[in-house]
């Protein structure tokens, strides 16, 4: 082994603060995005393919990123979504027997730029302090003037709509043709594990773009409905939020996760807003109020609920609430087959404490059925 | 309704006097968990017999017992605090929860109707008893490993028949894994089953099939009432199954575990912890996992209290353990509870570190002759250190700069092992150089798939060692002058000392700091904030590293340094580093007064120190926390930043006390008695004359660095001859001959062993009685704060003897003298702040035997046995805040109390046990007696005799 120093690298911030890197690989590159952090400390793969990180740079707060590789079977998606990546260690060398790939082949594969041996603690000290800000990675900093003015035509997320770009093109089904349930799941971005979670559950899905109609989805006639997680601000998706209304127009049973959670409360009039620096990370405290017993979620969000309005709204109960910043978690329709929730109870990565919500959600099928 | 209404009043168990597996950490838990009751009000009750401890003082309890740790003891304390409600036994180790086990069985809690909080008692039977255990497990449906449990030699032979080589015989009920080891044949088999059998409390031993190379992980939990589990840190062990994981190097939080794996680990864990009994409190589970694609995962074992494991998980993540552990105990729930450290959060979440701690045990093979030092499944170490860094490579380099065996670090010193087939033979067979010969195969140029076969260490930390290498090769290359900046900056991040690349690049140290403070490649400080910055933190605590620049929007270029120096007046208190024979939690102890102390002087206090295990490194302790290895470019830098008025060295042991020189050497400031006066005591040259001015006896001595000057020296000293080298700890090497023969042996063992070190040869006054005095002295005035008497004869260590408090047989002219001595040596050293004399008298002449101007192991226990807050004074003292006669002095002690020493000869079966002038005892208790009358000083008194007819 020959010890090697890498090229060097800088994060610019929308606001003109430059902070010091190397690229990984020794690769050139360049990457816009906005800037968020994620604090888990496994599950790397899982958060570079979840669509709902789709157009950020991902700063991972743990020190060493790589260690195991990267496995297809721990995929989200097919290709990293995130459009690029700043860490302190990158691991060029990993060790699993289960591995397929490196993280540095797995980043060729899907053209992500990565930097390394940047401060990430005062980068996210800086997020955290300042809220998030779009961001480029990149070898060339010669000109930086250009680069600022090419940083500054980056949309802000605010307002973006990002959920069509990673949905589905075609529908596509998922599971076992024989299951015991059918579920339409509206793809905005959907995570794979949903997917697997309900497969394990009897259920059959057939998953579709997110500019599909109700009454296409109906047509094929399924058990219940799923609004996915995914990327970008809610409120754009005027055609969703139409959706949503018919489901709960006609009672059938619907589960909303993270943007499909906000879509859900959209649809009840109840407003989103986009958050200082948002909630990502899989250590993420959530109480349910309807037992009283506390979970730890993995959480991946950068807008959410209007807590006030949720709150005074007549028909929606709060049925869990984040325990950091009393943000709401959870909500449940009082007289509709209908609930959601702000975090990701397949995980993938973090912590399966909250499993039972697919259960919940099998269980209000069966109600329905009956 | 938060907590139980019910529980006024709580009796908490200590774990007693601190043996191999079983030490300091149970002082810090201990120490959380009564603060954390008495900030709800309770009033708490404590029984330990170790008075070294800093929970047995008297403000941390609100009745303390400084009382042996049996059923009488505790029926004695109920029958004078009928008022208790409840025992929390979980926080004093097993010896804790063994005591709770005894006292339920005879039925006293349900007699003076107190409960059991923390933990049931069937969680703990179920979890000791290994056959329950694994049927538990089979049950809930948590894969373990293959094994059975014998009562017989007749069933041990049966199982082993059954599973087949290699297998894992552990005996029930022990601690440390003692009686636990690996047998590969029969003849070892017969041997092992003969000897757990023996030493099970229950006499049954459990026989495993052996997980040998599998990777083995740990994790801490914490639940509450309503059921509530959270995983505060994932420990992974870099030496995998095979070596008892307090021996093992450690790393946190887990560096090669997928999400998929940890997830499934972390269900198991809840699973295991809920199906064990239905308590409130902590929870350590050790797993193993196949080294292959399956990633199979097996429980290995599960405690159902605090442990050494989470007293390090506290200090890797900033979750205080112990101090939830006891809020759940008393009926909170975790989300009602604030994150300690974020105090805007919640507790009821899992930590998150952006760092990397590793653990590195210390052994002490040194003092048990004889013992095998093979690390195996029986706990040898008798401390450990924490290094953490941005990177496992600068954990660890920090974690081998913290161990204190004169090395700066891997490589780099000359030091490693250079010959093949030892290095070989110690990867085959790891002992406490295991860190090191690593990096020594790796440049001796073996190749990591070797290395991986034999040690079946992670390939992923065998390639972080190789770069380390590498770096090393390439920075070799270079001049100190033409050594470029990235390099450098490269080689600080990884955690090289100073003094390695001056090694490497063939210069001085100073040069290679001058030229990166030229370079502004300086350390900053990070904070441990349990959230990897998320939130913002409350707490002080703070490691170093090196970091990458930042530029702002207007061109500024900085480094990002998260602490903040104030503009109070400062005092640095220096720790002791890792527990060892010879200095252990008596300093520790020594120093978390040091800083209550200096804070009630007005000062921000700051500590320094890097053994996981301790209260000083607790961060609520000092104003602000440096958990830093205590290594002279690290307390250099912190010295730099904050810029004190001045060091406490004195309190520190041995430790702190070396280096007083080089802080000298810089100007800075040692508070207390100066330098100068330190080494003048420890030179024997120059403190035999200022014996002599001052018309004081010592035994004849000489100086000698051969043996032939050591023979000469023996024609005038006579024999018996009391050999040592200079400058140890704890009479390390210390040995008394009796003629030529001996004397040139030892001598040329020493020297081969410490080689350029002058050996000090004493007179031995044969027969003499030995005593010692604690004291302290501003200058002008001394207060002897205690005198106590050996029970053995002069010859045995004094960290080894009985002792009592005050001398039993003492006439009056031996009291005076010892008085005078004291005083007369106190101010002719210039002392201010603490100072410890040993004595020997003969014939009713005392004799000087040496003299230390700083805390001794001796003052916490005058402290406790008087009730007096002697440390606190000294401190003040030394500050200069306070003179001696400012305070008052009044022992409040009837009778005597005896100090006795307490061993870990158990974990070395074919050790030689024999007592001498080199210390080998790992702990001490207190026992109070009203007078001599007493059994049990009688019957040390008559062991007395026995030494002297030998």
């Amino acid at each position: 082994m020959k010890y090697q120093t890498r090229k060097k690298a800088i994060v610019l911030l929308e606001d003109g603060t430059v902070f010091h890197g190397k690229a990984v690989g020794d690769q050139d590159g360049k990457a816009f995005g906005e800037v968020c952090f994620n604090t888990g400390m496994t599950g790397y793969q899982e958060i570079f393919t979840d669509p709902s990180y789709f157009g950020q740079i991902m700063v991972t707060t743990n020190a060493h990123i790589g260690n195991y590789g990267t496995n297809e079977l721990e995929e989200e998606a097919d290709t990293a979504q995130i459009s690029g990546l700043i860490c302190k260690n990158f691991s060029y060398y990993h060790s699993r027997p289960a591995a397929d790939m490196s993280l540095q082949d797995f980043l060729g594969k899907s053209n992500l730029f990565a930097i390394s041996d940047v401060d990430t603690r005062a980068l996210v000290t800086y997020i955290r302090e300042n809220g998030a800000m779009n961001a480029v990675i990149t070898t060339d900093f010669e000109d930086m003037d250009a680069l600022k003015k090419e940083l500054s035509e980056v949309p802000n997320m605010d307002g973006l709509e990002l959920a069509s770009k990673v949905s589905t093109k075609e529908p596509y089904f998922f599971g076992s043709e024989d299951a015991k349930y059918k579920v339409a799941v509206l793809d905005v971005g959907v995570k794979r594990n949903i997917l697997r979670h309900l497969e394990r559950r009897d259920v059959y899905c057939k998953v579709f773009p997110y500019n599909t109609s109700y009454a296409e989805m109906k047509e094929w006639g399924a058990h219940g409905y799923l609004l996915s997680n995914g990327p970008g601000d809610p409120r754009p998706l005027e055609g969703v939020i139409q959706v949503a209304k018919d489901i709960m127009e006609e009672d059938k049973p619907l589960f909303g996760i993270c943007l499909g959670h906000q879509i859900i409360a959209l649809a009840n009039g109840i407003s989103t807003y986009k958050m200082h620096h948002g909630h990502r990370g899989i250590n993420h405290p959530v109480m349910n109020l309807e037992t009283g017993k506390g979970e730890i979620t993995s959480q991946n969000h950068g807008f959410t609920v209007s807590e006030e309005e949720t709150a005074a709204h007549p028909d929606v109960k709060i049925t869990h609430k984040h325990l950091n910043d009393n943000t709401i978690a959870g909500i449940r329709m009082k007289n509709k087959n209908c609930f959601s929730v702000q975090y990701h109870p397949e995980a993938s990565p973090g912590p399966n404490d909250a499993y039972y919500l697919f259960d919940e959600f099998i269980h209000n099928m069966i109600k329905e059925k009956a | 309704m938060p907590k139980n209404k019910e529980l006024k009043s709580i009796l908490i168990i200590g774990s007693g006097p601190i043996i191999i597996g079983q030490a300091c950490e149970f002082d810090y838990s201990g120490t959380q968990a009564l603060r954390s009751l008495r900030e709800d009000g309770i009033e708490t009750i404590l029984i330990n017999s170790n008075p070294a401890t800093i929970m047995t003082d008297p403000s941390m309890a609100d009745h303390v017992y400084l009382k042996p740790l049996n059923t009488k003891s505790i029926i004695q304390i109920l029958k004078e605090h009928p008022q208790i409600d409840a025992v929390l036994p979980t926080m004093g180790g097993q010896t804790a929860l063994n005591l709770c086990i005894e006292a339920d069985e005879k039925g006293i809690w349900e007699d003076f109707g107190v409960k059991i909080i923390g933990v049931d008692i069937d969680a703990i039977n179920i979890t000791e008893d290994r056959e329950k255990f694994k049927q538990l497990m089979s049950r809930i449906g948590v894969p373990v490993a293959p094994a059975s449990t014998a009562t017989s030699y007749l069933e041990g032979k049966e199982i082993a028949q059954e599973f087949g080589f290699p297998l894992v015989i552990r005996a029930s009920f022990t601690l440390g894994g003692s009686g636990a080891s690996f047998v590969h044949n029969e003849d070892q088999f017969d041997e092992m089953l003969t000897y757990g059998l023996e030493v099970s409390p229950i006499h049954e031993v459990m026989i495993d099939k052996a997980l040998l190379g599998w990777k083995e992980y740990e994790l801490e939990l914490l639940r509450d009432k309503n059921d509530n589990v959270v995983i505060i840190c994932s420990i992974e062990n870099m030496d995998p199954m095979g070596i008892h994981t307090g021996d093992s190097i450690t790393v946190a939080p887990a560096m090669t575990l997928s999400d998929v794996t940890f997830q499934r680990m972390r269900d198991l864990a809840i699973k295991m912890m809920r199906s064990i009994g239905d308590f409130a409190g902590g929870c350590n589970v050790q797993f193993a996992v196949s080294p292959d694609e399956k990633e199979d995962i097996i429980a290995v074992e599960i405690n159902p209290r605090v442990s050494r494991s989470s007293a390090l998980a506290s200090k890797a993540t900033g979750y205080p353990i112990a101090k939830i552990a006891a809020k759940l105990a008393i009926g909170y729930t975790l989300d009602e509870l604030d994150n300690q450290i974020t105090k805007s959060t919640s507790a009821l979440f899992e930590p998150s570190l952006d760092y990397v701690i590793v653990k590195i045990p210390r052994w002490n093979f040194d003092k048990f002759e004889g013992s095998d030092r093979t690390l195996g499944l029986q706990m040898k170490s008798v401390g450990e250190v924490m290094g953490i860094g941005r990177s496992f490579q600068e954990a660890l380099h920090k974690a081998t700069q913290s161990l204190e065996i004169k090395r700066n670090g891997l490589g780099a010193d000359g030091k490693g092992y250079t010959n093949y087939d030892q290095i070989i033979e110690k990867l085959k067979n790891p002992s406490w150089d295991r860190v090191f010969v690593i990096y020594d195969a790796i440049q001796m140029g073996i190749t990591l798939n070797r290395i991986h076969e034999i040690t079946k260490i992670d390939m992923w930390f065998l390639k972080q060692y190789e770069e380390l290498h590498a770096l090393e090769i390439e920075i070799s290359k270079y001049k100190i002058d033409t050594l470029p900046k990235d390099l450098l900056l490269e080689a600080k991040q990884k955690g090289f000392a100073d003094r390695q690349i001056a090694f490497m690049v063939g210069c001085l140290e100073s040069q290679v700091y001058n030229k990166r403070s030229d370079l502004g490649i300086n350390r900053v400080y990070k904070l441990v904030d349990t959230c990897a910055a998320e939130f913002k933190a409350e707490t002080p605590y703070y490691y170093s590293t090196f970091e990458a620049e930042i530029e702002t929007k207007d061109g500024k270029k900085y480094v990002e340094n998260d602490s903040t120096v104030s503009d109070k007046k400062k005092i640095v208190v220096l720790g002791s580093g890792p527990n060892r024979i010879g200095q252990g939690i008596e300093f520790d102890y020594c120093c978390v007064h040091g800083v209550l102390a200096a804070s009630e002087c007005g000062y921000e206090t700051i500590m320094i120190n890097c053994n996981p295990e301790t209260v000083s490194t607790d961060f609520d302790v000092a104003d602000k926390l440096y958990f830093e290895p205590v290594f002279w470019e690290h307390i250099y830098d912190i010295i730099r930043h904050e810029k004190p008025e001045g060091v406490i060295v004195q309190l520190g042991g041995q430790t702190a006390l070396k280096l007083a020189e080089k802080l000298d050497r810089y100007g800075i400031k040692i508070m207390g008695t100066s330098y100068q006066s330190l080494d003048l005591a420890e030179d024997r040259g120059s403190f035999s004359e200022l014996l002599q001015k001052n018309d004081i006896p010592y035994p004849e001595f000489g100086v000698a660095e051969t043996a032939d000057e050591a023979l000469a020296l023996a024609d005038k000293l006579d024999f018996p001859i009391l050999v040592r080298p200079s400058y140890v700890l704890g009479g390390q090497g210390m040995k008394i001959v009796i003629n030529k023969k001996d004397l040139e042996d030892t001598v040329i063992d020493l020297l081969r062993k410490i080689p350029n070190n002058k050996l000090l040869l004493d007179h031995y006054l044969d027969g003499a009685i030995e005593a010692e005095a604690d004291a302290i002295c501003d200058g002008e005035n001394v207060q002897i704060i205690g005198i106590m008497e050996h029970i053995e004869p002069c010859g045995i260590h004094s960290g080894d003897s009985n002792a009592t408090l005050p001398p039993f047989n003492l006439g009056d002219l031996v009291m005076q003298q010892i008085k005078d001595h004291t005083k007369k040596i106190a101010l002719a050293l210039n002392t201010v702040g603490l100072i410890n004399i040993q004595f020997a008298i003969k014939d009713d002449k005392v004799y000087i035997i040496e003299a230390n101007p700083r805390a001794s192991r001796t003052v916490p226990f005058i402290a406790k046995a008087y009730g007096q807050p002697y440390v606190n004074y000294a401190t003040k003292v030394m500050l200069g805040e306070n003179k001696v006669t400012d305070f008052e002095y009044s022992s409040k002690l009837d009778g005597y109390a005896i100090k006795q020493p307490v061993f870990s000869f158990n974990k070395f079966p074919h050790v030689n046990k024999q007592l001498g002038p080199e210390m080998k005892s790992t702990g001490e208790s207190i026992l109070f007696i009203d007078d001599l009358k007493d059994d049990e000083f009688y019957e040390l008194y008559s062991r007395r005799k026995m030494y002297l007819s030998k």
